[in-house]
């Protein structure tokens, strides 16, 4: 891999979270989706990094406030408990 | 859901005149998020219900300084999220690792491990031995960069709310999520490159 390559990589990956948010102008995502295409590594890790944030954001989801951590809450504030403890 | 209270100045007037009504309903629908994201913050939910009963207690007794240039909602993560980062921070074997490594070093974005783990079947990247890898995997993150990829990635906050909620500026975010989900990347490789068959 070429010294120049390696600079490109690099700042390939420096932008790589703003260009997963839409956050770059054009011409930025232009020149990183050109990279992309020719650099299997980077495309490895930008997949990886988007498989990645997927994961984290499903991780937990399910999670709910337990029931008696809720009665205590609402004991804590003085508010009346509400129709989820009915 | 959000778009009631967060943009009728009616509700918010409710709120600020400490209507019980207004204020239950504020408790009954944002309390769940409120305790996911303490559960990610703190880890443990003995924590994380201190943090949401300080949460809420701490909005009731500060809603009438609250001058609505936010959501309700945002005003109420960052009230979390500091509670979370004190609570953090009075543990002892956490004081030192509190925003380390704030400022970045370039080389930090730089992956170290290149292996394509996209490719494994769903059961293996939703299996109960990989949430729990990727959940300490969040843990391991330092406190400051896991609240912004919390709160920017997991709750969906935009760039500039995320920004707000934590007190910080958009690019200082952009770094800290940046660092955060790269760091991410590199502990789930870890995790799922070995599962990757041979042949793929």
């Amino acid at each position: 891999m070429s010294h120049q390559h390696e600079t490109q990589c690099q700042h390939i990956l420096e932008n790589l979270s703003a260009y997963l948010d839409g956050e770059l102008d054009a011409t930025c995502c232009e020149e990183i989706e050109t990279h992309l295409q020719s650099c299997r590594d980077c495309q490895i890790v930008a997949g990886t990094l988007k498989e990645t944030i997927h994961l984290c954001q499903a991780e937990g989801r399910d999670v709910r406030l337990p029931r008696a951590a809720r009665t205590r809450l609402f004991d804590r504030l003085g508010l009346d408990n509400g129709r989820k403890d009915e | 859901m959000n778009q009631q209270i967060d943009h009728n100045p009616t509700d918010l007037e409710a709120l600020q005149r400490r209507d019980k009504q207004a204020f239950t309903q504020l408790v009954d629908r944002e309390s769940e998020r409120i305790y996911r994201l303490a559960l990610k913050m703190v880890g443990n939910i003995q924590d994380a219900e201190d943090v949401l009963q300080e949460t809420f207690i701490k909005a009731y007794d500060n809603i009438k300084g609250f001058e609505g240039r936010s959501k309700v909602s945002t005003w109420l993560y960052r009230i979390a999220v500091n509670e979370s980062l004190m609570l953090l921070r009075k543990r002892k074997d956490n004081i030192t690792s509190i925003d380390a490594g704030a400022e970045t070093d370039q080389g930090e974005f730089l992956p170290k491990q290149i292996v394509d783990w996209c490719c494994l079947p769903e059961k293996e990247l939703m299996s109960s031995e990989a949430s729990e890898f990727i959940s300490n995997a969040m843990r391991k993150l330092s406190d400051s960069n896991r609240a912004a990829f919390l709160l920017r990635d997991v709750e969906g906050l935009s760039t500039r709310e995320a920004a707000e909620t934590l007190a910080i500026s958009e690019s200082a975010l952009k770094i800290r999520l940046m660092r955060a989900r790269m760091q991410l990347r590199e502990e789930l490789t870890t995790f799922f490159a070995d599962k990757v068959p041979k042949e793929l």
